[in-house]
């Protein structure tokens, strides 16, 4: 729907935020530009879309940016109703949904993120820890959005499914690095069962990132990363 | 409508409770305002906000709703027959809330560690990203206000109510520092904006006064340093 230069992302396979709104652009069926920067250089299209940030990803709409992902997907949902609705109809579900991926944001990315700072072991037990109990809270957060149903958002994809999906990859990649499970059938069971049907939905399957293929990624660029993953 | 259906749980200093104060009043809407105590955290609070155990909470036919700004996006949804708190464009819709992202993830937590900088040094170092904060809020007041006087143009609207609420923070940081961060030669759209915002009927009962909150504010930071947590 709609001519695709309309439509650009500015954004990187690799980066969880990037892949929230690719899955929103997919979900709606629109048309777009994948503008792909590359690990350790910001292209100047960037800078002078997110001067404020300087980060991706971007949505560019008649060259108009619109930045942060969740605001993006938020954009894609409004401009593009007449698709499925990525947020609920409901006033209180829709406060339940911005109160998840809110979480996600602010007290459950920091710890996957952050724990790649540190090499003393106990820290690292602790931020296991952490994302340990925000999985627990995930899953209490799941039975009570999805009402039985297949998602977060229901018998569809919705926003929490996107808020939480984007950062799915990268979870399983910290699983590897410390030689731990923590999304599964038995601690998590409907997240368990929650990420598989999201893997292979349509509008995710062919943008959900291989965690092998992102650990490899971290290798080839680790003199180029600063920190651990990349840009919200 | 009845007053019993609207509980809103938080306290007078907190900017993010009024927010969500602001926004009721914006849309006439009675509630009952469940004042916390410092230090001390209601039953009804822990069982609200099990999550974060923070306020504000708006309770609705008794469902909590948590989170200053999902707060301030529900009564603009439930209550839509009032003046519209977001805008109705899409995309000033995603500029405002991108502003307000920003003023919550960098903005305040720069103006936050203000008064706890001691020393000179210290308190430039300080002063630095809150006043870079500021002339980026300036621009966006150019930008997007459309001849003001709000962020909404001629209405509050979510912008002005999610910086607006840090006003009290912010007089109270100019008395503390003797630094005018808002101010006609620096910001002066700000400078106009932050009267008329404060003057707004909205907003003139749940704007803290500057003495009462630096009181509050230095009770806060002589806790803090007596018990370090």
């Amino acid at each position: 729907m709609g001519k695709k230069g309309e439509v650009k992302l500015i954004g990187t396979w690799v980066s969880p935020f990037t892949l929230r709104t690719r899955i929103a652009l997919n979900l709606k069926s629109i048309d777009y530009e994948f503008l792909e920067e590359k690990a350790g250089t910001k292209s100047d299209l960037l800078l002078e879309s997110n001067p404020v940030h300087k980060k991706i990803p971007v949505l560019l709409h008649h060259d108009r940016p619109i930045c942060e992902s969740l605001i993006i997907v938020q954009y894609i949902d409004e401009v593009w109703s007449s698709g499925p609705s990525i947020l609920p109809s409901d006033p209180y579900d829709r406060a339940v949904a911005r109160f998840w991926a809110a979480y996600i944001d602010e007290k459950w990315f920091p710890a996957l993120k952050t724990i790649r700072f540190t090499k003393v072991p106990e820290e690292i037990e602790k931020k296991l820890n952490e994302m340990r109990e925000g999985l627990s809270l995930l899953e209490g957060a799941f039975v009570e959005c999805s009402k039985g149903k297949s998602f977060f958002g229901g018998d569809q994809i919705g926003y929490v499914d996107i808020a939480f999906g984007g950062l799915l990859a990268w979870l399983r990649v910290r699983e590897k690095n410390y030689s731990v499970s923590l999304l599964n059938a038995t601690a998590t069971p409907n997240l368990a069962g929650w990420a598989e049907r999201l893997c292979a939905h349509p509008a995710v399957k062919d943008v959900m990132q291989d965690p092998d293929k992102l650990i490899e990624w971290v290798q080839i660029n680790i003199d180029k990363l600063q920190q651990a993953p990349p840009a919200k | 409508m009845a007053k019993g259906e609207v509980k809103l749980l938080g306290s007078w200093p907190s900017p993010y409770v009024m927010r969500a104060r602001i926004a009721l009043n914006l849309k006439s809407v009675e509630y009952e305002f469940l004042e916390e105590k410092l230090g001390v955290k209601s039953e009804l609070l822990l069982k609200s906000n099990p999550v974060h155990k923070k306020i504000p909470v708006l309770l609705h036919h008794s469902k909590p709703i948590c989170e200053s700004l999902v707060i301030v996006q529900y009564i603009d949804e439930v209550w839509s027959s009032g003046p519209a708190i977001l805008p109705s464009d899409p995309y000033d819709r995603a500029v405002a809330r991108f502003w307000a992202s920003y003023v919550d993830e960098k903005f305040f937590p720069a103006l936050r560690a203000l008064p706890m900088a001691q020393g000179k040094e210290a308190m430039e170092a300080a002063m630095h990203p809150v006043k870079e904060g500021l002339a980026l809020l300036e621009d966006a007041y150019a930008n997007h206000s459309k001849g003001g006087p709000f962020f909404g143009g001629g209405q509050i609207s979510y912008l002005d109510v999610a910086f607006g609420c840090f006003l009290g923070v912010i007089r109270v940081s100019e008395k503390v520092t003797g630094v005018a961060l808002i101010n006609e030669h620096t910001t002066p759209g700000l400078a106009g904006w932050a009267e008329e915002f404060c003057a707004h009927p909205a907003v003139e009962d749940v704007m803290p006064d500057t003495d009462k909150l630096t009181e509050f504010i230095n009770r806060i930071i002589k806790m803090k340093s007596q018990s370090p947590n």
